[in-house]
């Protein structure tokens, strides 16, 4: 048998492993662009994000690279991706769609969404579309709350696999390995499941350009909340937003017993 | 280190309000150009020439190509940013889609055509030669030569060449001497010798395409006998599968003053025996098809110098926010600031700023021009519009690269000492933009054309449409308030009248005094090119303002952009005046003196 002949027998065998289908839901969020300087509103409300180029979440988007690589694998058969938010984040399903990924649903809303509201709406949407399993980013660079992918499978009842370097999906089981402190950690849980991605997990591709113009071309559905019957009304108020204080001048101390007097009492971090 | 961040809001907002992207998109076979599909593919490129390309900028410069027992080897890094960039399909982008190509508009492509050559110039020399060999063979090819390189050449499989320049032909093409002789079996073998031939070899993928200008053994003298051979690095098979190396060889490659890590060849043809090639089109036409990838080509080298005027712009003000030097003028005893609070950096920064936003906008208005003129159903815009682009080609291509230099230049003198050093890399694109007003034709060629074939033969019909428009955007101005727009109304009549007398003046001269025409040839030009970017400064300042009064867009980039028209209006347009005087009277102090007296 020629290498082609073995090359297209390996194929089969995949095609008959995707026969069980395997959807994968890829939660996608549209924030301000990691190379932007955030500037804070006047009144403290909040972040501006008038005329600030926004994009994908890059955990995010390293989930997208994941979960298409594991179609592309022969693993699995199908990628949603989802994204909650204002009309805009189209564009983010579309970049997402420009990766690889099948088809994208919008839950439009131009309420604010806290981490919450959207574990909420992900789950309205996993009832309906039965994803084996759900790839998100850990957090989002624009509030860094670093919840939502564990609300959402608290409220599924699924395990979770957080801070993802490295993923494999077979048999019904995902093995996952983790980052945590001074090391790895490898888990394996029973699907569905919750994996959130960590920084290592892939490098994303460049989207090509055939890729693009095809985004442009697959389905798009857009829900709004109440049409999944979820009150995503915010559980907690904003206070204030301020920028972090300005770094002032340094200055010489006299001596040692100075520096500790003043780490004490004026920095307070002794 | 120097980072490049393609100006996308600057360019959509030429795009939309300049070139009229929405009519493009109205064109036949642009019907899925959509905003949406634009700014998708307009981020997806800039983060390939941020992430890719730029980063490798410096490298090249620093390796350059080597070449050792007849082969050439890339700089570190190109190899693979070849591979990504052609399985990313950018190489098919504008191409015919029955050859695999994306078919997109030149609009488009011109914006992302930006990008490459911003972010590494010297990378983006090969595929721009590939889409002038594509260009000849889609417009010439036989069906089995289309069949053969084409869809391979359109992916980025193979990559193309020119094979123009000699070491006696240069300029002047007439006294090409390669030599092609038939060998009764529909196969030619080519002898000579071709220097300058960008990307003439390399690493990067498996066979090379190289078009290549000879003569036939009956041809007539001159230009007139000059035909168009496809000569293969490898022989293929009809499949495309690669057989015996061709007798085409690199035998070396220069060092060069900039655009290090291009590959600049010379190739011998024939020293085993004779290299097999295939006649292009007919015979003795070769020049003629050369000509009509000409304006393609040169408005490819304009684009070099709007993108390295970016680059250097945007390294430029990088420094100039870090470097902290002195205290503010008229602050005594205040603190150090960053050289950016200094007015004469700010005069520099805006002057780099204001023009290259003037050719980015003349250049894309041109690019969509191009798209109208290809692809408009009613034959009378078509006309018009290709009359529009061949006048305004030697333009982009003179002007913007002129330019280049001199912004380049600034940005060496922003950084100060620093500028002079290599480590900062202000100065290479000082040294890559250089080559700009040489290759595919000096801007004395240019400007030659412009005044020539563009101008005078058709008596300034044109031009003088251009004129007329430009009158219609003073018009404009004139019910504008306001002390900016006061400004620019000035300066661009004073710079469109300077324009309409230089070119009733070369219009009359140039038949019965063309030396002294010529010598006004090259002030032309960039006068042309300074009032015709002060007509595009002018309409973006006036499409600012009326988005800004309906409270659209992004006020801080549209209130920006009246500033900086307003600036060249001030600094640049005003030069005008003095261009037109030079071209009217300065013939005689130019010619007068004998040889002896040099």
């Amino acid at each position: 048998m020629g290498s082609q002949a073995r090359l297209e027998k390996h194929k089969e065998s995949k095609n008959s492993h995707r026969s069980i289908a395997l959807k994968i839901l890829v939660p996608v969020k549209r924030v301000v662009d990691y190379n932007v300087k955030v500037r804070v509103k006047a009144d403290g409300s909040g972040v501006d994000l008038a005329n600030v180029k926004m994009s994908m979440n890059p955990f995010d988007e390293i989930a997208v690279e994941e979960a298409v690589r594991l179609k592309e694998a022969g693993v699995a058969t199908e990628v949603v991706a989802v994204s909650c938010g204002v009309a805009q984040c189209q564009e983010t399903l579309r970049t997402a769609m420009a990766i690889g990924a099948d088809r994208g649903i919008l839950v439009e809303t131009d309420a604010e969404l806290q981490p919450l509201a959207v574990a909420k709406l992900l789950k309205a949407l996993c009832d309906k579309e039965q994803p084996t399993v759900v790839i998100c980013g850990k957090q989002a660079i624009d509030d860094d709350a670093n919840q939502t992918g564990q609300m959402l499978a608290a409220l599924m009842g699924w395990p979770q696999a957080t801070f993802a370097s490295k993923v494999a999906l077979a048999d019904g089981k995902a093995t996952v390995t983790r980052e945590i402190d001074g090391g790895l950690e490898t888990l394996e849980m029973n699907l569905p499941a919750v994996v959130t991605t960590d920084l290592r997990l892939n490098e994303p591709r460049y989207a090509t350009l055939p890729n693009i113009m095809k985004a442009k071309k697959k389905p798009l559905e857009t829900v709004k909340p109440a049409d999944l019957s979820i009150d995503v009304a915010p559980r907690l108020a904003t206070i204030k937003v301020s920028e972090p204080a300005k770094r002032s001048a340094g200055v010489i101390v006299a001596d040692v017993a100075q520096l500790v007097e003043k780490l004490k009492n004026e920095a307070k971090v002794i | 280190m120097s980072n490049y961040t393609a100006p996308i809001r600057d360019m959509q907002f030429v795009m939309r309000e300049l070139a009229g992207l929405a009519e493009v998109g109205r064109l036949p076979g642009c019907e899925e150009v959509s905003e949406d599909l634009v700014d998708a593919i307009l981020d997806e490129a800039g983060k390939f020439a941020s992430g890719v390309l730029a980063p490798l900028n410096r490298t090249g410069d620093q390796q350059g190509a080597s070449w050792e027992n007849g082969n050439v080897h890339t700089a570190a890094g190109w190899k693979e940013a070849y591979k990504q960039f052609a399985e990313a399909g950018w190489t098919a982008l504008a191409c015919d889609p029955e050859y695999g190509g994306q078919g997109l508009p030149k609009l488009l492509s011109t914006a992302v055509m930006e990008m490459w050559k911003a972010s590494n110039m010297a990378f983006s020399l090969c595929p721009m030669l590939t889409n002038g060999a594509i260009e000849a063979l889609v417009l010439r090819g036989t069906d089995e030569q289309k069949a053969l390189y084409l869809t391979r050449m359109v992916s980025g499989e193979w990559t193309g060449t020119m094979n123009l320049t000699e070491p006696q032909a240069g300029s002047d093409l007439a006294a090409v001497r390669t030599k092609a002789e038939p060998q009764g079996d529909g196969s030619y073998k080519i002898f000579g010798q071709k220097i300058f031939i960008t990307y003439g070899d390399h690493d990067m993928t498996d066979n090379i395409v190289h078009l290549v200008l000879a003569r036939l053994p009956d041809a007539p003298e001159g230009v007139k006998g000059i035909s168009l051979f496809v000569v293969p690095k490898f022989m293929a098979d009809a499949d495309g599968t690669l057989g015996l190396r061709n007798d085409v060889h690199c035998v070396s490659i220069e060092h060069k003053l900039g655009i290090h890590a291009s590959p600049t060849c010379v190739l011998a043809f024939g020293d085993k025996g004779g290299a097999v090639g295939y006649l292009v089109g007919e015979a003795n036409r070769g020049l003629e098809y050369m000509f009509i990838m000409m304006n393609e080509a040169r408005f490819a080298v304009g684009m070099e110098g709007l993108a390295l005027s970016e680059r250097a712009y945007q390294q430029a003000l990088a420094y100039a926010k870090e470097r902290i030097q002195g205290t503010e003028l008229g602050v005594r005893g205040g603190p150090k600031v960053s050289i950016i609070h200094h007015p004469d950096i700010r005069r520099m920064l805006m002057s780099m700023k204001s023009q290259t936003e003037a050719m980015r906008a003349l250049a894309y208005v041109v690019g969509a021009a191009t798209d109208s003129a290809h692809l408009h159903p009613d034959e009378e815009v078509r006309k018009r519009s290709q009359a529009f682009v061949d006048l305004m080609i030697p333009v982009v291509k003179g002007w913007c690269t002129e330019n280049s230099i001199e912004i380049a230049s600034t940005g060496v003198q922003i950084h100060g000492g620093m500028g002079f050093i290599e480590e900062t890399g202000a100065a290479q694109h000082f040294r890559d933009a250089r080559i700009t007003t040489i290759y595919e034709g000096t801007t004395a060629i240019q400007a030659n054309d412009l005044i020539g074939r563009k101008l005078a033969r058709e008596g300034g019909a044109t031009a003088k449409t251009v004129v007329a428009d430009i009158h219609v955007v003073l018009g404009e101005l004139e019910t504008k308030g306001g002390e900016a727009f006061a400004a620019i109304q000035r300066s661009l009549k004073g710079g469109t009248e300077a324009l309409s007398t230089a070119i009733d003046y070369i219009v009359a001269t140039y038949g019965s005094d063309i030396k002294s025409a010529s010598v006004g040839a090259v002030p032309f030009l960039k006068l042309f090119g300074i009032v015709a970017g002060g007509w595009q400064m002018a309409r973006a300042a006036l499409a600012a303002q009326r988005l800004l009064d309906a409270g659209e867009g992004d006020s801080a980039f549209l209130s920006t952009k009246i500033i900086t028209a307003r600036f060249y209006a001030d600094h640049v347009l005003s030069q005008a005046a003095g261009l037109g005087y030079a071209i009217v009277n300065g013939a005689d102090g130019a010619l007068a003196l004998s040889e002896e007296q040099f």
